[in-house]
C-alpha cells in the first residue's frame, strides 16, 4: 500500500449553485500532522465532510486510508475518526454513557475498561456520571476529542478540535497528537490558531474554496515573497493611521510596542515608508514574516465569494 | 444486502433508553395520554342521547297504536320521523343510517291484545354505534309493560296484569352486542397507541438532526436499519406498558369482558406498535424539524381515528372512506382488538385482519430505509 493515507483531486462541492469547495487537491503521509486553515467559511468543514463520507462530492475522487472516497465511506467510517466543530456528543446522556455509546458501536471489545483507561486520561474519572450537556464548553471540546480516539482511529479528522481549550490542555492535545504521529496515526485538523499551525508537519491553506497554499510552515513562508518592516518609537498609532492608506503598504499591525508593515511590492513600500525611516524618532528593522502576516496577506488577495 | 451489526445495534437501543429515562416529561405523557383518554372517551364522550330519529311501520291503526306512539314520544328517546308502510322501507332507512329505530305494529296487533293473546310489538335499531341506542332501549323495556293501563279499562283491565299484555322483541341490527364501551374501550387501545407511538418516534431521528448529533452518528459505522430499529425497541416496551393500563381499567373499571386468549392479543399488538413505530421513524426520515414531525404525525393520525370506525360506524361511511379506512393499521386492529375480547376470537379468525397491517409495516419500513440519508446532502 502506498504511503499516502490521504489522496484526493479535483474535489468540488456545490450549495445550490454556489461553489463552496474548488477543484481541491490533497496529499497526506502516513503519520502527518496536516494543519488546514483558512478564513471562516472558506469550506474546510466541508472538505472534511467529503474526506469521511459525509457529504458526496459534485466532482472529483480519491482514496482515504486506501478506501474510495465515492464508494467505500463504510469503510473509512470504521478507521476515521471524526471529530465534529460543533458539539455532537448527546448532551443528555452522562459523560461515561456517550463514551459507552462511541464504544458500543464501533464494537470493541474490553469496553469497560477502555472507557475507564480513556475517562482517566482525560481526569474525568470523578465526573463521569455527569450530563456531557453540564459539561464547560472547554471540556466539551476535550470530551469529544476522547470519544473520536476511543476507537483507536488510523486517521483523525480534527474540526478546530482546540477552540475555546485553554493552553495547557491545548499543549497536552498537541503532546498527544505528536505522540501519536510517531506510531503512524495521521491527523488532518483545521484551526484558527497560528501556534497550533506551526506545529504542523504540513499546513494546507484554503481560501473561499479554492486551496491557495501547500506546504511546511517554511516553505509557507519563503513563498509569500513578503516583504516586513517593523518599527518601535511612540505614537506608533498616530505612524499605523499615516502608513495605513499610502500605496504598496498592506497590512499595518500593531504587536505591542511594535509595529509591523507589510506588502509584497518592494519598490512601492520603500517610496511610501523612505520618509518615516528618514524620521530619527522612529526605529526600523526589516523582518520575517510570521505565519500570521501570510495568510492574512493571502486572505486580502483572495476574492470573498462566501456572502 | 443488508448487514446488520447486533451490538451497534445494541448499542443505540440502550442509548435510547437512557435518553428515554431523562426526558421525564415524556415519559409521563406516555402514561399520562391514555389515562386521559379513557377517562374523556370512557365517560364524558358517552353521552345520552336522545331525540333519536325512528320510523313506524303501523300495519293496525288503532287507539293502541296511537296510544303506543304517543308514549315513545314522550319518554324523550324518540322522535317519530316518518310513517311508513312497507318492511322494504324500513330496510331501507336503517341501511341510510336515517334512522336509528323502526318499530312494527303488526295487523292483527289490536285484536290479538284484546283477546289477550300477548302480541308482539318488533323494534329494530341500528346498534352500530350502542351508545346511541341502549338508554332509548332500556326505557323502552320499562315503559312497554305499562303503557297500555290507561286503555286497559272495563272489562280489559284483568289484562294489566303480569305477564305484560304485549310482549317487545327488539332486533339489534349490525352490533347485536350493544354495549358501548365494550366498544369504545378496545377501539382506544388503537387510538392510544396510534397517537403516543407515532409522535413519539417522529422526533426521534429529526431531534437527532436539530441538534446536530446526527452529524456524529452518521460518521460512525451504524447502518440504517440499526438505528431505525434501534430506536424503535424501547418504544416497543412503552407500548406494551400502554395496552396494559388500558386492558386493566377495561377490565376493573368498565367490565369489558375478555373471551379471548391475551397472550394472542399481546402478540397482535406488537405488530401493530411496530408497525406505528415505522409510521413514526419514516416520518422523521421526511421532515426537516421536529416541528414538521408533528404536523405529520397529526396528519397521520386524524384520518386513523376519523376513518377506522372508531369515531363514526365504518359501515355508515362513504366507500371511499371506508377504502382509506381499510388501509389503515387502526381500522384492523380495533376489529382485532374488539373480536379477541368480546368475542373470544382465536389466530385463524384474526389472521385475516392481521395481514394488512404487516403489508403496511413492511411497506413503510422500506420507504423509511430509502429515505433515511446516510450523509448530510
Ligand atoms: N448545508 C449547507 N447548505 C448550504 N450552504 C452550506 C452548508 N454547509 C456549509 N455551507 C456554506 O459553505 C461554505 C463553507 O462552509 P464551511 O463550514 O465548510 O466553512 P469552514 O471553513 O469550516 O468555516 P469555519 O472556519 O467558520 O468553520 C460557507 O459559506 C457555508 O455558508
Ligand atoms: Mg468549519
Amino acid at each position: 500500500m502506498s504511503n499516502l493515507v490521504i489522496s484526493v483531486h479535483g474535489l468540488s462541492k456545490f450549495f445550490g449553485k454556489r461553489c463552496v469547495v474548488n477543484q481541491f487537491a490533497l496529499q497526506v503521509e502516513r503519520g502527518q500532522i496536516y494543519g488546514f486553515l483558512g478564513p471562516n467559511g472558506s469550506g474546510k468543514t466541508t472538505t472534511i465532510r467529503m474526506l469521511c463520507g459525509l457529504l458526496t462530492p459534485d466532482a472529483g475522487e480519491g482514496q482515504c486510508l486506501g478506501y474510495n472516497i465515492l464508494t467505500q465511506s463504510e469503510e473509512i467510517k470504521r478507521q476515521v475518526g471524526y471529530m465534529t466543530q460543533k458539539f455532537t456528543l448527546y448532551e443528555d446522556l452522562t459523560i461515561r454513557e456517550n463514551l459507552d455509546f462511541v464504544a458500543r458501536i464501533y464494537g470493541m471489545s474490553k469496553r469497560r475498561q477502555r472507557v475507564t483507561d480513556s475517562l482517566q486520561q482525560l481526569g474525568l474519572m470523578e465526573r463521569a456520571h455527569q450530563l456531557a450537556g453540564a459539561l464547560s464548553g472547554g471540556w466539551k471540546q476535550r470530551l469529544a476529542l476522547a470519544a473520536c480516539l476511543l476507537h483507536e482511529p488510523q486517521l483523525l479528522l480534527l474540526d478546530e478540535p482546540t477552540a475555546g481549550v485553554d493552553p495547557k490542555a491545548r499543549r497536552d492535545f498537541w503532546g498527544q497528537i505528536h505522540q501519536l504521529s510517531v506510531q503512524g496515526i495521521t491527523t488532518l485538523v483545521s484551526t484558527h490558531y497560528m501556534d497550533e499551525a506551526e506545529r504542523c508537519h504540513r499546513l494546507a491553506y484554503i481560501a473561499y474554496g479554492n486551496l491557495l497554499v501547500d506546504g511546511t510552515v517554511s516553505e509557507v513562508i519563503n513563498h509569500s515573497n513578503l516583504i516586513v518592516w517593523s518599527v518601535k518609537g511612540d505614537k506608533l498609532w498616530q505612524l499605523q493611521q499615516q502608513l495605513t492608506p499610502l500605496p504598496g503598504i498592506e497590512q499595518v499591525v500593531p504587536f505591542g510596542n511594535v509595529l509591523h508593515i507589510n506588502g509584497h511590492q518592494a519598490e512601492l513600500l520603500q517610496h511610501s515608508l523612505a520618509p518615516w525611516q528618514a524620521d530619527n524618532r522612529y526605529e526600523w528593522q526589516r523582518s520575517q514574516p510570521t505565519l500570521e502576516d501570510v495568510f492574512i496577506s493571502l486572505m486580502q488577495q483572495s476574492q470573498d465569494n462566501s456572502i | 444486502m443488508i448487514k446488520f451489526s447486533i451490538w451497534r445495534w445494541w448499542a443505540i437501543v440502550t442509548k435510547e433508553f437512557i435518553q428515554m429515562r431523562r426526558d421525564r416529561m415524556s415519559f409521563a405523557m406516555m402514561v399520562g395520554v391514555p389515562l386521559m383518554q379513557l377517562v374523556l372517551f370512557g365517560f364524558a364522550i358517552n353521552s345520552d342521547p336522545k331525540r333519536l330519529p325512528t320510523i313506524v311501520l303501523a300495519a293496525d291503526p288503532s287507539v293502541f297504536s296511537r296510544t303506543l306512539i304517543q308514549a315513545l314520544t314522550n319518554s324523550g328517546y324518540f322522535q317519530i320521523v316518518k310513517v311508513v308502510h312497507h318492511e322494504t322501507e324500513i330496510e331501507h332507512w336503517l341501511a341510510l343510517g336515517q334512522a336509528q329505530f323502526a318499530l312494527t305494529i303488526p295487523i292483527d296487533f289490536s285484536r290479538q291484545l284484546v283477546r289477550g293473546e300477548r302480541p308482539a310489538l318488533l323494534l329494530e335499531a341500528d346498534a352500530t354505534d350502542p351508545a346511541a341506542t341502549s338508554n332509548a332501549l332500556g326505557t323502552l323495556n320499562v315503559l312497554i309493560p305499562t303503557v297500555f293501563d290507561r286503555d286497559l279499562v272495563g272489562p280489559l283491565q284483568h289484562l294489566r296484569s303480569k305477564p305484560a299484555a304485549v310482549e317487545l322483541r327488539v332486533h339489534r341490527r349490525y352490533n347485536p352486542d350493544g354495549i358501548s364501551q365494550y366498544n369504545i374501550v378496545p377501539g382506544l387501545m388503537g387510538v392510544v397507541l396510534t397517537m403516543t407511538m407515532v409522535m413519539i418516534t417522529a422526533l426521534a431521528i429529526t431531534r437527532e438532526r436539530e441538534r446536530g448529533t446526527m452529524e456524529n452518528l452518521l460518521a460512525t459505522p451504524a447502518r440504517p436499519l440499526e438505528v431505525m430499529i434501534g430506536k424503535i425497541m424501547p418504544y416497543i416496551l412503552i407500548g406494551y406498558v400502554q395496552v396494559t393500563l388500558i386492558l386493566i381499567v377495561a377490565h376493573f373499571f368498565f367490565k369489558v369482558p375478555m373471551l379471548g386468549s391475551l397472550g394472542l392479543l399481546y402478540g397482535i399488538a406488537l405488530i401493530f406498535i411496530a408497525a406505528n413505530l415505522a409510521i413514526g421513524i419514516t416520518f422523521s426520515t421526511i421532515a426537516k424539524n421536529q416541528l414538521q414531525a408533528m404536523q405529520m404525525a397529526f396528519f397521520f393520525f386524524l384520518p386513523s381515528i376519523l376513518l377506522s370506525g372508531f369515531m363514526f360506524p365504518f359501515r355508515g361511511m362513504p366507500a371511499w372512506a371506508q377504502q382509506i379506512g381499510e388501509v389503515l393499521p387502526l381500522t384492523h386492529f380495533s376489529r382485532l382488538v374488539r373480536g379477541i375480547l368480546l368475542k373470544g376470537n382465536g389466530w385463524e379468525e384474526s389472521l385475516p385482519e392481521l395481514w394488512p397491517i404487516v403489508i403496511f409495516m413492511v411497506i413503510v419500513i422500506i420507504l423509511g430505509m430509502l429515505r433515511y440519508r446516510e450523509t448530510l446532502d
